[in-house]
């Protein structure tokens, strides 16, 4: 007993059942069966295959790293390693076994012992600690007619359908194949398969935390870069496409699968240049930082030029498809830094932004429509059309701000959260019907023209969304380091003693609330050319909760966060289309993850990351 | 003429009554002692004053003119500058930056001028000036307040509780400075918990009690005053 009451078992048996959940759980819930049909490299493994070896390999490395002060051996770590593979397999064979028709009696056996298990054990404990042997009895019979009315009649279920999947809808023959690697019709070969690799990918994991620093982390780069580029495959070969001949591509791809050589081409060079950069990476940077001012300006202007390069031919580069992606990314970015002067800046838990952005959509299908609803059709376009949708949205958030003024916090926070309701229930309404189509919205919206060329492509579009952005970007990071930028960080921090300063806070907030309306207008009038039609339940909370969200993952009140943030929450949903059953799931387990592992996002902006670290030590000192 | 008169004022806390008719006057180039136990309303009275409450009856004037219907952040510019309770420095805010913030209503070209002043006054924040004022200590916060009160060029400077928090040693301190300003020519309205020290740089004193001045009168007289050093002094 005594080697189970250990410290090296309680870690390896925690973590190994919590990856062994979480096998079980992505399986029941259908996700490694989503996952299966992606497959990563051709002919050997799938991103739910990988999505299950994942989880042994990390909490081995976990596992191990966490045994590092007790001075295990080698092999110590290996017999670990090996332990939480087991443990993660464990729970995913027992449901196999329960699932397959020669052992289904023990699922039977199972359900109907569990009760007196359960009743017993906890009948002994009170018994032990001397508690009336009646009442213990009665306690017994008590437990165990409870749970085994429960258990019985999924028994009688299971005995009556013959199948689990008739209860857990995604423990199927389909979930069968790829936790047992195919193995479906031997089942004992499968089971050990699964338990062989889990195994073997706990052991890697630990070993992995042997490897010295360099290796290591060059492996997991190319690792990380080959299942990467596996995994999004399409998406590669898309961009791909635009540049290279249609055989070179069958050379690397078979349809949207990665082929092996390339894949182990792939792995080879990324791990060998992440090696490098691990050797030499430091040398490197240590010599640009003890180089002269003005070549490091040189240095710097290169590097600037390559990026604006890079900006400015990326439809080119990326191809369609995913300057459609960019143009969505562009517009989540636009709105991203405006609610970041009420958020980032003023500290307004603006909760109804998507406000701003209906407004925006509207007034652009409204004036330019050449459908039915077109109120001034012909007279205005798309460009004379953005100044409006951009005093309009001003005009909303100015008076949406009016009332809000005096709240603070969470307060405000809820009353903001209405007034989006409110604006989503008002385009659906009835009463506006004339005049916004109500639920069919409002359609024939025509392209923006530039020099008489319709932009009707996303590769067009982008440039529109581009320029926008690069005029928010320069306005706010103006307004951060202005007089204006100052006393909305006052009125963040403190507004009590902000008006101390003697800062109207009133007509500071209400310009912030302004200001920041009037990206999410023009994001909303980009948006509302770019699809051509205008439905009302294009703006839901989730629009602001995105925004929001895509602001605290990227960094908060940091600009290149937030770049980096509507990448991460909305490029990748857009890519991941086909798992979208999954993909709230994903989202919310991302920010669960950032905000426990990293909660100053990505990028942080300096003031923030200094809020984080020292959270506790901000608070002044009470006594000296 | 006062430079500050308060007249009856009776300021609520939606229903509770919490100052029922506070009178008194501050003139030019006092140090004036508030003081009062736990609840007496002198934070209230502060509050009243600087504008961030306003009094159901009675007014404030300042300087001749009613001010008790006068925005707060409107009053920085007449002339009144406050130190909060508990400091409130901007904690993410540079020590610097947290002056030039002092300095929100100035537009003249002498706050670089004044910024050398605040770092003479108080050389501590001079080696500081780039640090992040959350992590200076609880006395340096205090200087840092005051310092950046005073980057307004307030006429009046109102002080709530600045030895509160902060060790025996370092008030001897505080409460040198708070002299120094007030030798410069700033009048000062002090609210304090620690009497002792109030009256020894104050020249008169209100005593506060539940939300009415019981006794007003000379700093010496104060410390001598019976129920005085029996209630806030601790001395019998």
């Amino acid at each position: 007993m005594d080697i189970l009451r250990s410290e090296r078992s309680r870690i390896v048996v925690s973590l190994g059942l919590l990856s062994g959940a979480f096998i079980l759980f992505a399986g029941a819930v259908g996700m490694i069966e989503a996952f299966h049909e992606r497959e990563v490299v051709d002919k050997f493994i799938s991103l739910g295959q990988l999505l299950m070896l994942l989880a042994p390999f990390a909490v081995g490395f976990v596992a191990a790293s966490r045994m590092a002060h007790t001075d295990a051996s080698a092999l110590t770590l290996l017999v670990c390693g090996a332990g939480v593979g087991i443990l993660t397999a464990i729970p995913t064979v027992i449901l196999l076994l329960f699932n397959s028709e020669e052992f289904r009696f023990l699922l039977d056996l199972t359900l109907k012992l569990l009760p007196l298990a359960v009743a017993s054990y906890f009948a002994w404990q009170r018994y032990r600690a001397g508690a009336d042997p009646r009442l213990v009895a009665g306690a017994w019979l008590a437990i165990a007619v409870l749970i085994g009315i429960v258990t019985y009649s999924f028994a009688l279920v299971f005995e009556i359908k013959g199948e689990l999947r008739t209860v857990l809808v995604n423990i199927n023959r389909d979930w069968v194949d790829v936790v047992t690697f195919d193995h479906r019709k031997e089942l004992m070969t499968g089971i050990l398969t699964l338990c062989l690799a889990t195994v073997a990918s706990g052991c890697v994991g630990a070993i992995f935390h042997l490897i010295p620093d360099a290796p290591r982390r060059a492996l997991l780069y190319g690792l990380g870069v080959t299942f990467l580029v596996g995994a999004f495959g399409e998406t590669v070969r898309l961009i791909l496409q635009e540049h290279l001949d249609r055989d070179t591509l069958k050379e690397i791809f078979r349809r949207d699968t990665l082929r092996q050589n390339a894949a182990l081409a792939l792995f080879v060079v990324s791990t060998v240049t992440g090696f490098l950069w691990a050797m030499f990476g430091q040398n490197l940077r240590h010599g640009i930082s003890t180089m002269e001012y003005s070549q490091r300006r040189v240095l710097n202007g290169i590097g600037m030029l390559l990026f604006v390069a890079i900006l400015l031919s990326l439809p080119w580069l990326i191809g369609r498809t995913l300057s459609d992606v960019a143009v969505t990314i562009g517009i989540f970015v636009l709105m991203g830094l405006g609610l970041n002067i009420a958020i980032g800046l003023a500290g307004l838990l603006d909760l109804g932004y998507v406000t701003n952005y209906a407004v925006g959509a509207y007034i652009l299908a409204v004036l330019t429509s050449i459908g039915p609803l077109g109120l001034l059709k012909g007279t205005f376009n798309f460009w004379t059309v953005i100044p409006v949708a951009l005093l309009a949205a001003m005009t909303a958030g100015f008076i949406f701000a009016m009332p809000v003024l005096r709240m603070r916090g969470d307060y405000l926070a809820i009353a903001t959260l209405g007034f989006g309701e409110i604006i989503g229930k008002l385009a659906i309404s009835d009463w506006l019907k004339p005049l916004i189509g109500g639920a069919q919205g409002v359609q024939a919206i025509p392209k923006p023209v530039f020099l008489g060329a319709e932009l009707k492509n996303p590769e067009q579009l982008y440039y529109i969304v581009l320029v926008a952005c690069l005029v928010t970007l320069f306005v706010s990071i103006r307004l951060n380091n202005s007089r204006t930028g100052r006393q909305w960080m006052a009125i963040r921090e403190d507004e009590d003693v902000a008006t101390a300063m003697g800062i109207d806070t009133a007509r500071a907030k209400l310009l912030a609330f302004t200001l920041s309306a009037a990206t999410g207008g023009v994001a909303g009038a980009i948006f509302a050319a770019k699809v051509g039609t205008v439905f009302p339940n294009s703006f839901t909370v989730f629009i602001s909760i995105n925004v929001l969200s895509l602001i605290i993952v990227g960094g908060i009140a940091s600009n290149p966060g937030i770049v980096v943030g509507a990448i991460v929450l909305i490029g990748m949903p857009e890519l991941l289309r086909e798992f979208s059953d999954f993909r709230f799931m994903m989202y919310g387990a991302l920010l669960i993850l950032m905000m426990i592992k990293r909660p100053q996002g990505f990028i942080p902006s300096k003031i923030v990351t200094h809020e984080v670290r020292q959270g506790v030590k901000l608070k002044p000192a009470a006594a000296e | 003429m006062a430079l500050l008169e308060v007249n009856g004022i009776h300021t609520y806390y939606g229903n509770i009554h919490a100052l029922k008719g506070v009178s008194f006057e501050v003139d030019t180039g006092e140090i004036i002692a508030l003081i009062g136990s736990n609840g007496a309303g002198k934070t209230t009275t502060l509050r009243t004053i600087s504008g961030l409450m306003t009094p159901r009856e009675g007014s404030v004037n300042y300087d001749g003119e009613v001010i008790s219907n006068t925005r707060a952040d409107m009053l920085v510019s007449k002339g009144i500058s406050m130190v909060p309770e508990g400091r409130g420095v901007f904690a993410k805010l540079t020590v610097e930056e947290n002056l030039d913030m002092g300095a929100y209503i100035r537009r003249d070209g002498a706050i670089k001028e004044d910024l050398k002043g605040a770092f003479s006054l108080f050389p501590r924040l001079q080696e500081r000036r780039k640090q992040v004022a959350g992590t200076l200590s609880g006395g340096e916060q205090q200087m840092l307040a005051i310092a950046r009160a005073l980057m307004s060029k307030p006429r009046l400077l109102l002080l709530d509780e600045p030895s509160m928090g902060l060790a025996p040693v370092l008030v001897d301190g505080v409460f040198e400075t708070v002299q120094r300003i007030a030798n410069e020519g700033v009048t000062i309205l002090l609210v304090e918990q620690n009497a002792h020290m109030a009256l020894q740089i104050a020249d008169r004193g209100y005593v506060l009690q539940s939300g009415e001045v019981a006794i007003s009168d000379t700093a010496a007289n104060l410390q001598k005053n019976e129920t005085v050093k029996k209630t806030y002094l601790g001395i019998d």
